[in-house]
């Protein structure tokens, strides 16, 4: 299911490394699944979220920058982006 | 049951002023014939053209001769874009814009570019809307630029632009400036460092259906299209819509400094309002430097049409600028290029007379929308 996050790398039980695939979903809909995927995350942790809505390049580093976290990279793979964010505290959130 | 309208959106289109509908009225009556025809009903169409052509050359500080009247804005737009671009295609073939002007001038400059074998140079700009006036210098001093375009003011946020120091630095390099005025025009002084002025008569009360272009003397141009008695925007505009935007113009120009602080006070009121009662707004643009009448917001988690619609619903007409709930479009550019949050955008446009009352009811009326909204998306605990 699209939206879901899903986990990889890190330990178990503390995953540092999340992969969102809001693919197919249209704003605000992958912001909303990325930041729901940064809730129950430690600070520091990678999320990645992967979006074909042309509004997430924007909206994905608008939201960082409102809620305290930073992004990493920014690439394309074929026809989807790819955004790596580094979570800031969890209070900013 | 009648809702009372609150119109927030008069970007581009603000409410008929009232003198501009009688003016208006009364052209139709006395200025119905083809300004072309030699007969009498004719001259008394040509004589109000000439007086409306007149009166438009005044208001910007141009001779009447300098003042051409389009169908619209975006016509006026293309016609400056392409026609200079025919006009100097021996100097070279590129556009310089800035990434915040209006779509009719970027897709313009692609597209002439394209004709000529150039490209369009594109200058960022800065979080508050402002173009990195270093940068824009330094591209339109480059050789093979046919003309370089920057807005007085961005009508989507209302950031205010450094014409000034760009059309020195334009004219230093022998480079034409258009000036897109399609939102400062009637709302404040727009000054006269410009060879080029694009004017929208619909957004400063007058009606739809015209656009003013002005081009001083000297600037080199051809005409791209056949060739018509109306030279650069073949076919005439209709006399009734000219007479009533220069009779708007007029008025408008008469009251602008009492607008212009009762406006840019409201503003300011929601710029302070909104973000206190709000979470997680976005606010675009400068606190300063701006338009007096415009104001540019997105909520975060919150798709713009659903706050549209439901403000519309209570009685509020305000604009977006986010293209949520359809694959097909694009978020505004002018958003993307500040990096503001283009999902949850509400874009406002006062209109003159705007009253404070309807001004706090929406805002007392907003944050209980946006609540909705993201109650309804189930972000709420986000």
């Amino acid at each position: 299911m699209t939206g879901d996050p899903t986990h990889s790398g890190g330990g178990a039980g503390a995953p540092d490394e999340v992969v969102v695939d809001a693919r197919g979903l249209l704003c605000p809909a992958p912001v909303i699944a990325l930041a729901r995927a940064a809730r129950s995350l430690p600070e520091g942790a990678r999320v990645t979220v992967l979006a074909t809505d042309p509004a997430a390049a924007v909206d994905v580093p608008a939201w960082a920058r409102m809620r305290g976290h930073r992004v990493l990279e920014t690439t394309e793979d074929g026809e989807h982006l790819v955004l790596t964010v580094l979570l800031g505290p969890a209070k900013a959130r | 049951m009648t809702v009372d309208r609150v119109v927030l959106d008069a970007g581009g289109q603000a409410p008929l002023l009232p003198v501009a509908r009688d003016a208006f009225l009364a052209a139709l009556d006395e200025g119905w014939a083809d300004p072309r025809r030699l007969h009498s009903e004719g001259r008394r169409a040509r004589a109000l053209l000439d007086g409306a052509r007149e009166a438009l050359a005044a208001a910007v500080g141009a001779r009447t001769e300098e003042v051409d009247l389009a169908p619209s804005h975006t016509a006026a737009l293309h016609t400056a874009v392409s026609t200079v671009a025919l006009g100097r295609r021996r100097v070279g073939a590129d556009v310089v814009v800035s990434a915040v002007e209006r779509a009719a001038v970027l897709h313009a400059a692609d597209f002439t570019a394209a004709r000529g074998d150039g490209r369009r140079v594109t200058v960022p700009v800065a979080r508050t809307g402002q173009v990195d006036d270093e940068a824009f210098v330094a591209a339109l001093a480059r050789p093979g630029v046919a003309l370089a375009a920057l807005q007085h003011a961005n009508g989507e946020v209302g950031t205010l632009q450094p014409v000034a120091a760009v059309h020195e630095a334009a004219r230093a390099a022998g480079v034409p400036l258009l000036v897109d005025a399609g939102a400062s025009l009637g709302h404040v002084p727009v000054g006269d460092a410009w060879d080029l002025l694009a004017a929208n008569p619909g957004d400063w009360g007058g009606p739809s259906g015209l656009g003013v272009l002005v081009v001083r003397a000297g600037v080199r141009r051809s005409p791209d299209r056949p060739s018509d008695e109306d030279r650069w925007f073949p076919g005439g505009v209709s006399v009734p819509a000219a007479l009533a935007a220069a009779v708007a113009l007029e008025s408008a120009l008469a009251g602008q400094a009492a607008a212009d602080e009762e406006r840019r006070a409201l503003v300011a009121r929601l710029r302070e309002r909104i973000p206190a009662e709000i979470e997680d707004v976005d606010v675009a643009g400068p606190a300063e430097g701006r338009l007096p009448h415009v104001l540019t917001f997105s909520c975060l988690f919150v798709d713009g049409e659903a706050v549209v619609g439901a403000l519309d619903a209570a009685g509020f007409a305000v604009g977006s600028g986010s293209a949520c709930t359809s694959s097909t479009l694009e978020p505004s550019h002018v958003l993307a290029a500040m990096g503001v949050l283009t999902h949850g955008n509400v874009r406002i446009a006062l209109p003159r007379g705007t009253r404070a009352a309807d001004v706090e009811r929406f805002a007392d009326v907003l944050p209980g929308v946006v609540r909705s909204v993201r109650a309804r998306l189930g972000v709420i605990d986000l």
